[in-house]
């Protein structure tokens, strides 16, 4: 069992409470997975030449000034580093690939959790309610957020493998079900060269919708070849920086319950999740059909 | 008498306590469900004739296990609402998530709106009329009952089906193995027409086709072709 947690603001004046309205439904469904969370959260894109990476560090206490410190003496750039504990959003001009090779060459130890223009990434272990406490979930503003609680069916309980997972560039992915052929796909996409991180199943859809978006399939085909591709139990929620994709498989045995108004579209594996949010009792309330695309725009 | 349970302050557990302890020592004949808010287990295992009004969306398993009980919620419910109800009555104004009516063994499931999948997986002799239509695989080895469906059905209707009939009024986009259709006799057209009436639905019994067992799945074939 896992939740999935997914809201995404329609009326700009209240992108500034996407976290305050967001994290009692993470709170609520944290009774369907005690024991990691993480949230992607997408706002403002930066300018076209700049990039930001999620990191994160084995201790809470990690010595980011040597990082950025190192990473200017590398690239002669200015960069920009937020430190949250063990999570920091380094701001900079240079593109994934060399970012991504050096931090895995220099600085083994840490995680790169994502890379774009929109997106930061926070995961942990721990509570739900205790990681939105650590990371100050209730303060984020932004267009649209996709969260998870986990409980771990098929890999081990470690941050690497909270939800959600990323691929490429402001894409991400959280996953509520078990996917049951994820080394097929996963020995064909390493054959393209792409690389995975964990043994999570969830890393092969997530990676598997992302290359098939490289190779020019809209979001939408993309998800559509994912029904053909991925075998399993699964209900699948994917932000991309401007979209929010709801799915579920044609057994639909893992739930998802979506409440759209005027000001947000906002879904929960559960409505209890939802029941506190403002205008729910007058919103369009439905449950996606199995093999349905749900897409949502900011 | 009536007694009011808040949900926004008190638990689910208190409220079931009462129900299940404290009501047939007590004058109470109709209680009060406010701010269900979506939480699971109301009213479940229920044994006693009193009226219970839920005002919101239930979670999951809303009047299970009911016995007696007159249950009605103002909105929509979770999965297993009235899942192995044993008799009474559980009407759900709006839809019900998936497995409504779950292993029934009477009493009667009413869904106003739509009922996702699985409505009536292995019922096993509960009455379901649903106002609206039904996802896939609904009434999946329903053993006895009733499955009436004003709307349209999913796929594979019906799937491995025992002894339960189904009445369907609109589309079937696909029936399951040993499902099949059936002529409509004068019983059917009357207990349709007594289930509709229990529901308060207004169609006619003639719009609905019967949907019953072939019965060829009740025995191992040796002989059949063993290719799956």
């Amino acid at each position: 069992m896992c939740g999935i947690v997914g809201l995404l603001i329609k009326n700009p004046a209240l992108r500034g409470e996407l976290g305050a309205l967001m994290t009692p439904i993470l709170g609520e469904m944290a009774a369907r997975g005690p024991e990691s969370a993480g949230l992607a959260v997408f706002s403002e894109p930066l300018a076209a030449g700049n990039r930001k990476y999620s990191l994160h560090a084995p201790e809470w206490d990690y010595a980011w000034a040597g990082f950025e410190a190192e990473f200017i003496r590398r690239f002669g750039t200015e960069a920009q580093l937020a430190v949250k504990g063990n999570h920091a959003v380094l701001v900079c001009d240079e593109m994934p690939e060399a970012v991504r090779a050096w931090v895995r060459e220099r600085f083994p130890e840490l995680h790169v959790l994502s890379a774009g223009r929109v997106i930061d990434i926070y995961k942990d272990v721990g509570h739900p309610s205790d990681v939105a406490a650590r990371y100050g979930f209730p303060k984020l503003a932004g267009t649209h957020v996709v969260g998870h609680t986990r409980m771990a069916t098929e890999s081990a309980v470690t941050p690497d493998r909270a939800h959600p997972f990323t691929a490429g560039e402001d894409f991400c992915l959280v996953h509520n079900g078990t996917i049951s052929n994820p080394f097929m796909v996963r020995r064909k996409l390493e054959h393209q060269g792409i690389r995975f991180e964990t043994d999570n199943d969830t890393e092969a859809a997530c990676r598997f919708l992302e290359y098939r978006m490289r190779e020019g399939d809209t979001l939408e085909q993309a998800l559509v070849k994912g029904f053909q591709t991925l075998d399993g139990f699964y209900t699948l929620l994917i932000g991309t920086g401007d979209k929010l994709a709801l799915v579920r498989d044609a057994f639909a045995c893992k739930p998802a319950v979506v409440a759209e108004t005027d000001d947000y579209v906002a879904i929960a594996s559960e409505f209890r999740g939802l029941a506190h949010l403002p205008g729910v009792n007058n919103a369009k309330l439905f449950e996606p059909m199995p093999e349905q695309l749900y897409v949502w725009t900011v | 008498m009536e007694k009011t349970f808040d949900l926004a302050g008190g638990s689910v557990r208190d409220l079931n306590q009462f129900l299940h302890t404290g009501l047939a020592q007590s004058s109470v004949s109709r209680v009060e469900v406010a701010n269900p808010n979506g939480a699971h287990s109301i009213a479940v295992g229920v044994d006693h004739p009193v009226d219970i009004q839920v005002r919101g969306h239930g979670g999951y398993y809303v009047g299970g296990m009911n016995k007696q009980a007159t249950i009605t919620v103002h909105g929509n419910v979770g999965w297993g609402v009235a899942e192995n109800m044993m008799s009474g009555l559980v009407r759900v104004k709006g839809f019900a998530s998936e497995s409504a009516g779950a292993s029934g063994h009477g009493g009667t499931l009413v869904v106003e709106g739509d009922a996702s999948l699985r409505c009536g997986i292995s019922m096993k002799g509960i009455d379901i009329v649903v106002g609206g239509s039904v996802g896939n695989y609904s009434a999946f080895m329903a053993q006895a009952g009733h499955l009436v469906i004003c709307g349209d059905a999913g796929e594979g209707l019906g799937d491995s089906l025992y002894e339960a009939v189904i009445y369907v009024r609109g589309r079937i986009r696909s029936l399951g193995a040993d499902a099949q259709e059936e002529p409509m006799t004068d019983a059917d057209y009357l207990k349709v027409d007594e289930l509709l009436k229990r529901a308060g639905f207004s169609h006619n019994p003639t719009e609905f086709k019967r949907v019953a067992s072939a019965r060829q799945l009740y025995h191992w074939n040796a002989d059949a072709d063993q290719e799956y």
